[in-house]
C-alpha cells in the first residue's frame, strides 16, 4: 500500500468538475455547435421485420437544403460469411447492421437512411421522401414466441440443435455432478421466473457533432462510455483511419452502459463527409426508447437443493435472454454471477441467447446479473422460509469466502461477502418493527468486476501544481477519486490537482467506462505515474543537495532528507522544484498504460421494507439498506451515491418499469411518462451501509462499486412483498395491475400464479 | 410564415431574438441565446431537466413556446449565481455529492430555488413532491433531498 496517513483518500471533497454542473456550464453531448453546421436526421423502420427491397433517396436528395443522404451501401460491411469481427465484447458483424438495416429491418425504429439537411425540419421533411420497398415478415417479440418451433427466424444462418433457430447461443458454468446433489439434497425447490427488457433510463439522449475535413481528418464530440470506443468502431464503420479520428469525450448525461456501443457517430461521419460540413445529431426520447439498447427480458427457472440444517448441496439455474436484433445478451453476468454468492459443491448455471424483434440490448448495470439474482435469491428466501430459518442465516451458512471456488471459475481471494451480511443482520434496520400491510425482504447479489486497459498522465505546471489526464469518462465522480488519491499520493492539498478527460488523440488507449472498472483501473496508473513524478522530484532534489537519492523522502508536499544523517537540508517543495526545473533536467511528468489486472468481485446485501396498498396494488418501499464490500471508499459521497443510484433504478426495474409492446409489435410507452421510472416522491432516503475489506491486489485497495448494487435489488423487494402479503411474484414488475390481480384472485389461481 | 420578433428579459437582462412560431423557450434558449444550461431530456415535460422560471413560476420551458416570453420575465440555471458566488443550494448540491451526471442538475436546482422561494421551511416530503417532477437517474434523489433541506435551514438561520 502506498498510502500512509490519508490526509485526502475517504474524504467528502468537492468534485473537480462540480462547479461547472451546478452553474450550466458544462458541455454535454448536445450543447456545442460548430461554425457551417448542419442537421442529421434518421430515418427508421415502422415495422418489426421486413425484407429491405429497395431505398430510393432521389427525391430526399432533390429537396432544397439537404446536403447528403446515407444508406446502408456507405457503411462498411461486415459479412456474416467471413465470421466474428470482435472489438471487446460487440461483434462487428452486428454493430454495422444495428446502426443501419442491411438486408432486413430488425425491430421497429431499426435505422435504414439517415439524411444531412441545413435544419433539422428540412431534415425530417426530407426523411419522408425517402422512399422503402419493404416485405414485411412476420415477427416474434417474446421469448416464448421466438423459440416456437414455427417461429420467424430472425437471422436464417443461425443453426440451433441443428435446426434454424433465434437462440444464437448457450453457455453454462459447472461445478461438481448436480444430478448427484441433487440426490443428496433434502429439500428442493424449483420455481419460474419473467422479467421485462427495462432501459437504462439516462436522461441525456444520444447526440453528435462531427466534422470531417477535406483531407479526412475527423473530430467527433459526442458523450459516450469511451471515446475510444467510439473512435474504434466509427473506424470500422467508415473505413477512416484511428489516427484521423480524434473523438472528444464531452460530459456524459448518464450511460449506466447504454453508451458502450455506437448509434449515431457513424452515421454522422459519413453525412459530414459526404456534405462536407459539420453535422450534429441528437435523438429524441422516443427515439432512444424504440432504438436504444434496453436490457433483456428474461425468462428463468433456478432449482436449489439442500439439506435440513440449510446447507446447500446443488443448485441449476437456466437463464433464457432477449438479445433483441442482433446477438449479445448478457447472459454471462446471469450465469456466472447468480450463484457466486454461495458455495455450493454442485452446479449447473446455464443460459441462452435468444433474438427477437426489439432493439439490440445494451449493457445495463451488471448485464444479466441482476435477472440471475432476481431468480437465486427470491428461490433462497423461499428455501429459508421452507427451512424455518432467518433468510441471512441462511446465506451466512452457505456465504462464499477466501478459497471458495466459484462455479464460474475462480478461487476466490479474501473477499467480504460474510462481512456484509453480518452488517447486514447487525443493522438496527433488520430489527425495526414493521407494521400492517408492511414486509421485509433481503437479498446478496454479485458482480465480477473488471480492469483492463487504462492510461493516465501526471504532469506538474511550471508553478508548482498538478494535471492528472485519464482516458475514462466521468460519470458518477471518478475525477473526484483520482483528485483525492493524487493529492494523497503528493502530499498536496486537492485544490492544487487538475483532473480532466482526455481525448483519444491526446491521452493512451483507455478501455470503456463500464464494468465498475474506472477508479480501480486509473487509480493504478495514476498512483505509477504519481510513483514516478516522486522518484524525479526526489532524484531532483538529491542532485541540489548533492547527495544519494535514496536519501530524499518525499513527504508532504516537498523533499526531505531521510534522516538527519543524509544532511541539513530546508525542504524542497513541489513548487520550489518545478521553478528550478529548467535548468534540472526539464519539465516533470510520467505518463503510464497498463492493462491493470488484480479487480477482484463485489458483493453486496439488501434489506428492503415495503408497503403495499392493497385497494390500488400499489407497491411502495418505505426503507431501504443497501451493505457492500467497496474495497476502500477514496471518496465516500460518490460511493454511496452509486449504491443509491444502483437501489433506485432497481426498486424502478421490480415495481413499475417496463416495455409495452402493441398488436402491431411496437414499443407503446417510449417516453417517460409511460414508461415509469421511480420520481423523488416514489422512494424514501436510501441508506448505505459501507464495509470496507480493501482489495490486496489494489494500491490504494479499490474494488468497483457501481454494478453490485443494482443486483440484489429486484429480489429484495419481491421478497419484502411476500413478507408483506404472504404471497409471491414470480414476474416483474410488480405494478398495480400485477399485484392487484394476485391479491383478487382466488387461492388456487394463486397458487398456479 | 416570418420568425417572430420576441422581446424579453432573461436572467435580468433585456433580450430580443427572432423564432419560428412553433420553436420552443428551450430552443430559444439553447439555440438563438446559447444559453445550454437547460437540457433536453424529453422534449414532453416529463424529466424537467430544461425546468426554467417564467415570472417566478416553475415551467418545463420544452412545454413553453417561445413567442409566449414576450415582455415576461425568464431566469435560467445561468442566472442562479451571482458572479463568482454560488447559490446556496449551488453550494449545498456540491457538499452533498447531490449530482452525479449532472444533466438533471440545472433543472433540479432551478425547480429547488422555486420551492425555496415558496416555502422556507419545506418537509422532507413537500421536497419529495415539489421535485417529481424532476428525474434523475444517478442519485436515487437522497443526497439531493438532503441538499435542499439542509440549504433551506441555512437560508432560514441566515434571514433571521
Amino acid at each position: 500500500m502506498n498510502v500512509v496517513n490519508n490526509k485526502w483518500i475517504g474524504q467528502r471533497t468537492i468534485r473537480p468538475d462540480g462547479v461547472d454542473k451546478v452553474t450550466g456550464r458544462a458541455a454535454f453531448a448536445a450543447d456545442t455547435t460548430m461554425p457551417g453546421m448542419i442537421w442529421g436526421k434518421v430515418l427508421r423502420s415502422p415495422h418489426p421485420h421486413a425484407r429491405i427491397k429497395s431505398i430510393n433517396t432521389a427525391k430526399a436528395e432533390a429537396l432544397p437544403g439537404v446536403k447528403a443522404v446515407v444508406t446502408s451501401r456507405d457503411i462498411v460491411d461486415f459479412t456474416i460469411e467471413k465470421g466474428a469481427v470482435m472489438l471487446g465484447i460487440q461483434d462487428m458483424r452486428w454493430m454495422c447492421r444495428n446502426v443501419m438495416a442491411r438486408d432486413k429491418a430488425l425491430f421497429p425504429g431499426h435505422p435504414v437512411a439517415a439524411v444531412a439537411a441545413t435544419t433539422e425540419a428540412i431534415a425530417a421533411e426530407a426523411c419522408k421522401l425517402i422512399e422503402v420497398d419493404y416485405e414485411v415478415l412476420p415477427w416474434a417479440i417474446e421469448i416464448d414466441d421466438a423459440l416456437k418451433p414455427d417461429a420467424p427466424i430472425l437471422h436464417e444462418f443461425n443453426k440451433f440443435d441443428g435446426k434454424p433457430s433465434n437462440i444464437m447461443g448457450r453457455i453454462e458454468s459447472k461445478k461438481g455432478d448436480i444430478a448427484q446433489g441433487f440426490k443428496d439434497a433434502e429439500i428442493v425447490i424449483e420455481r419460474s421466473f419473467t422479467t421485462r427488457p427495462v432501459h437504462q433510463g439516462y436522461i441525456e439522449p444520444h447526440a453528435c457533432l462531427i466534422s470531417v475535413a477535406a483531407d479526412g481528418k475527423t473530430t467527433i464530440w459526442s458523450s459516450s462510455q469511451g471515446q475510444f470506443m467510439v473512435r474504434a468502431m466509427t473506424s470500422m464503420l467508415t473505413g477512416i483511419p484511428q489516427s484521423d479520428i480524434r473523438a472528444i469525450p464531452a460530459e456524459i448525461g448518464g450511460g449506466f452502459g447504454g453508451k458502450t456501443i455506437v448509434y449515431l457517430e457513424p452515421l454522422a461521419t459519413l453525412l459530414a463527409k459526404k456534405s462536407g460540413r459539420p453535422v450534429k445529431m441528437v435523438m429524441t426520447r422516443e427515439e432512444v426508447m424504440r432504438a436504444t439498447g434496453p436490457t433483456s427480458g428474461s425468462k428463468s427457472t433456478v432449482k436449489i437443493g439442500a439439506k435440513k440444517d440449510g446447507t446447500i448441496v446443488a443448485a441449476h439455474g437456466s437463464f433464457y435472454l432477449q438479445a433483441g436484433a442482433f446477438p449479445g445478451s448478457p447472459i454471462r453476468g446471469a450465469v456466472g454471477c447468480s450463484f457466486a454468492p454461495y458455495d455450493i459443491p454442485h452446479v449447473l448455471s446455464e443460459g441462452f441467447d435468444v433474438c427477437s424483434n426489439r432493439s439490440k440490448v445494451a449493457a445495463y448495470r451488471a448485464p444479466g446479473a441482476p435477472i440471475g439474482a432476481y431468480a437465486v435469491e427470491c428461490v433462497l428466501d423461499e428455501l429459508a422460509e421452507a427451512l424455518k430459518m432467518d433468510p441471512l442465516a441462511l446465506r451466512l451458512k452457505n456465504a462464499a469466502k477466501e478459497g471458495t471456488k466459484a462455479a464460474h471459475g475462480p478461487v476466490f481471494p479474501r473477499i467480504g461477502y460474510i462481512e456484509t451480511l453480518e452488517a447486514a443482520k447487525n443493522h438496527p434496520h433488520y430489527a425495526a418493527p414493521l407494521g400492517k400491510l408492511q414486509g421485509r425482504g433481503v437479498a446478496s447479489g454479485f458482480w465480477f468486476n473488471a480492469g483492463g486497459e487504462s492510461s493516465a498522465q501526471v504532469n506538474i505546471t511550471e508553478d508548482g501544481n498538478v494535471v492528472v489526464t485519464t482516458g475514462h469518462p466521468d460519470i458518477g465522480g471518478s475525477r473526484a477519486g483520482i483528485a483525492n488519491i493524487c493529492a494523497e499520493l503528493l502530499g498536496i492539498d486537492y485544490k492544487r490537482v487538475s483532473v480532466i478527460i482526455g481525448d483519444t488523440q491526446t491521452v493512451g488507449f483507455s478501455n470503456l467506462t463500464g464494468g465498475s472498472r474506472v477508479l480501480f483501473a486509473s487509480s493504478m496508473v495514476v498512483t505509477q505515474a504519481a510513483d514516478k513524478v516522486i522518484a524525479t522530484l526526489r532524484e531532483r532534489a538529491a542532485k541540489l543537495w548533492e547527495i544519494d537519492p535514496e536519501a530524499v523522502k518525499w513527504e508532504n508536499g516537498a523533499a526531505h532528507p531521510v534522516s538527519p544523517n543524509a544532511g541539513q537540508f530546508e525542504p524542497l517543495t513541489l513548487a520550489d522544484l518545478a521553478e528550478k526545473a529548467p535548468s534540472q533536467g526539464g519539465p516533470i511528468g510520467a505518463s503510464v498504460q497498463l492493462n491493470t489486472q488484480g479487480a477482484e468481485g463485489g458483493f453486496g446485501t439488501h434489506i428492503c421494507d415495503v408497503e403495499v396498498d392493497v385497494d390500488l396494488g400499489i407497491v411502495r418501499v418505505i426503507r431501504y439498506t443497501a451493505v457492500q464490500d467497496v474495497g476502500r471508499a477514496v471518496h465516500p459521497s460518490y460511493v454511496e451515491g452509486q449504491l443509491q443510484g444502483g437501489v433506485a433504478q432497481g426498486i424502478g426495474w421490480a415495481l413499475n418499469e417496463e416495455y409495452i409492446y402493441n398488436k402491431d409489435g411496437k414499443v407503446d410507452n417510449p417516453g417517460f411518462l409511460d414508461y415509469r421510472m421511480p420520481v423523488c416522491s416514489d422512494l424514501p432516503m436510501l441508506d448505505c451501509a459501507l464495509v470496507e475489506v480493501p482489495n490486496p491486489k489494489h494500491p490504494q485497495g479499490v474494488k468497483g462499486v457501481g454494478e453490485v448494487p443494482l443486483v440484489p435489488v429486484m429480489a429484495a423487494v419481491a421478497n419484502a412483498v411476500h413478507n408483506a402479503l404472504g404471497k409471491r411474484f414470480y414476474s416483474l414488475p410488480m405494478s398495480p395491475p400485477k399485484v392487484s390481480a394476485v391479491l383478487d384472485a382466488p387461492p388456487t389461481q394463486q397458487a398456479a400464479e | 410564415m416570418p420568425k417572430l420578433h420576441v422581446t424579453t428579459s432573461v436572467n435580468g437582462e433585456p433580450v430580443e431574438f427572432l423564432c419560428e412560431p412553433y420553436e420552443t423557450m428551450l430552443d430559444a434558449l439553447r439555440g438563438q441565446l446559447g444559453l445550454t444550461g437547460s437540457k433536453e431530456g424529453c422534449s414532453s415535460g416529463d424529466c424537467g431537466a430544461c425546468s426554467i422560471t417564467l415570472d417566478g413560476r416553475l415551467v418545463c420551458s420544452c412545454l413553453m413556446l417561445a413567442a409566449e416570453a414576450e415582455g415576461h420575465e425568464i431566469r435560467t440555471i445561468e442566472g442562479m449565481a451571482k458572479g463568482e458566488k454560488l447559490h446556496p443550494l449551488q453550494q449545498k448540491f456540491l457538499e452533498h455529492a447531490a449530482l452525479q451526471c449532472g444533466i438533471c442538475t440545472s433543472g433540479m436546482l432551478v425547480a429547488s430555488e422555486a420551492l425555496l422561494a415558496k416555502n422556507s421551511n419545506p418537509t422532507e416530503e413537500e421536497v419529495r413532491f415539489w421535485l417529481a417532477g424532476n428525474l434523475c437517474r444517478c442519485t436515487g434523489y437522497d443526497k439531493i433531498v438532503r441538499a435542499v433541506m439542509e440549504t433551506a435551514a441555512e437560508m432560514r438561520e441566515t434571514a433571521r
